[in-house]
């Protein structure tokens, strides 16, 4: 059971490092990044590791994705 | 594993082949995150409880079962927050640059070629 | 064309070197010494109950030491960099709207997550957690207080203040434990309790208390320039109540 958990979410984490490579628009890119460090999180807990898992999730899922929001905004602000 | 493997392997062909900037730092950090797991798995004992032994996790102990290693998991702890610091900094040069010159191709920055 | 054709070699070559670890991984039946022997004594020498606690801060003391002054150097140059000047602050400003939800929900939710992030601290020799988890918390907390309030401004005093103590705390601690007990970040400095309670395991409390307090004093700060660098009015939609409309800045 535990077996057919990780390998979806294997599937679902490579699905989504390819679309964050490969899309042409900078916000669905940031979105699946951050898509990929949720979906390891919850890898790394069934890995048996509990805090690595509460460190990535708080810092891999929210603290990254505010900061290239962050910057996304400021560039497109200085552009005009 | 096959997991961290594969992560790592995209996100290295993302970090080389792309021009947009902002596209680069996000292929480091889908590599930082495949090299991780790679790390933990590394350290995984087959039906293994994890690290924490507190008096349930004692009385498994004395059923037979064994714990995971903890060393991999130390360094990958200390591993992600670098990453972070990394990511900002990184972050912090990419306005910077934008702000001179207004553009986010890597290949119009060639002030330091020969 | 040359480029692609070194993209390529790098990557079957980077193919090459990891795949014997592909193969030799079978999922190990036991573990190596080095973990049986922490398994063993780990409860024993340190008196605490997460042995990640007790390998990060005791018996691989100095690699926490370098990491805090990695994040130290990384926040020092962000802030270095990122100081806009006053002249580009009258130019087109944007104008962004905040929902009603986000605004009432944040004075609720955030003095949890802020207790939160303290509790996961103080007990980080018992169950999972430990100083860097209750640092990202914190952080988050003030995420959510900068993107809900336009008028909150950290108070860079406070911040500089926090982080210089406490990392000044935890090489203190450490030279303690050259005097007082066996070697540097020892922590036998006070006597190791019953392991279970709070207050054992020596001076692993004590430590994670400041690293907790330097980590989350560090990442605010970062979040707090990567803010204030975007300058941007935001407004508030008015109140049945309060019938009125502000606009900032």
């Amino acid at each position: 059971m535990l077996i057919v958990l990780a390998i979806v979410l294997g599937v679902v984490s490579i699905v989504g490092a390819y679309f964050a490579v490969h899309s042409h628009k900078l916000t669905v890119a940031i979105m699946a990044t951050g898509l990929v460090s949720m979906v390891a999180a919850v890898l790394f807990l069934l890995l048996a590791a509990p805090d690595v898992a509460m460190t990535e999730a708080s810092i891999g899922s929210a603290l990254t994705t505010a900061i290239f929001f962050f910057t996304l905004n400021k560039i497109r602000q200085t552009n005009g | 594993m096959t997991t961290g493997f594969a992560l790592t392997i995209i996100g290295l062909y993302g970090l080389l082949s792309q021009k947009n900037m902002i596209k680069i730092i996000l292929g480091f950090t889908i590599f930082t995150t495949g090299i991780n797991i790679i790390m933990v798995a590394i350290g995984y004992v087959r039906n293994g409880i994890a690290p924490i032994l507190d008096a349930e996790g004692k009385e498994q102990l004395s059923n037979g079962a064994t714990i995971v290693d903890p060393l991999p998991q130390a360094l990958v702890l200390t591993s992600i927050v670098i990453g972070l610091g990394v990511t900002a900094l990184m972050l912090a040069y990419v306005m910077k640059l934008y702000q001179d010159k207004k553009s986010l191709n890597i290949n119009d920055y060639k002030d330091l070629k020969w | 064309m040359g480029k692609k054709t070194l993209i390529a070699l790098l990557m079957v070559a980077m193919a090459v070197v990891l795949f014997p670890l592909y193969k030799s991984y079978q999922g190990n039946e036991e573990l190596t010494k080095l973990g049986q022997y922490y398994a063993d004594n780990g409860v024993n020498d340190t008196g605490a109950s997460n042995l990640v606690t007790s390998v990060v801060v005791t018996y691989r003391g100095l690699d926490t030491l370098g990491e805090v002054t990695i994040l130290f150097l990384a926040a020092s140059v962000i802030s270095f960099f990122l100081s806009f000047k006053k002249e580009d602050r009258n130019t087109n400003r944007n104008i962004r709207n905040i929902t009603e939800i986000l605004t009432t929900s944040v004075k609720v939710l955030v003095p949890i997550i802020y207790m939160f992030g303290i509790y996961i601290f103080v007990n980080g020799h018992l169950t999972p957690g430990g100083g860097f988890q209750g640092g990202a918390v914190i952080a988050s907390g003030t995420l959510l207080m900068f993107l809900s309030n336009p008028d909150f401004k950290l108070n860079h005093k406070i911040i500089h203040t926090v982080e210089s103590i406490s990392g000044i705390a935890f090489v203190a601690i450490g030279v303690l434990g050259i005097l007082l007990a066996g070697g540097f970040l020892d922590n036998r400095i006070t006597g190791l309790g019953t392991a279970g309670t709070l207050f054992s395991a020596g001076a692993i409390p004590l430590i994670y208390i400041f690293l907790g307090m330097k980590v989350g004093a560090e990442l605010s700060n970062v979040l707090g320039i990567f803010v204030e660098s975007q300058n941007e009015i935001v407004k508030i939609p008015a109140y049945e109540n309060n019938k009125s409309i502000r606009e900032e800045k």
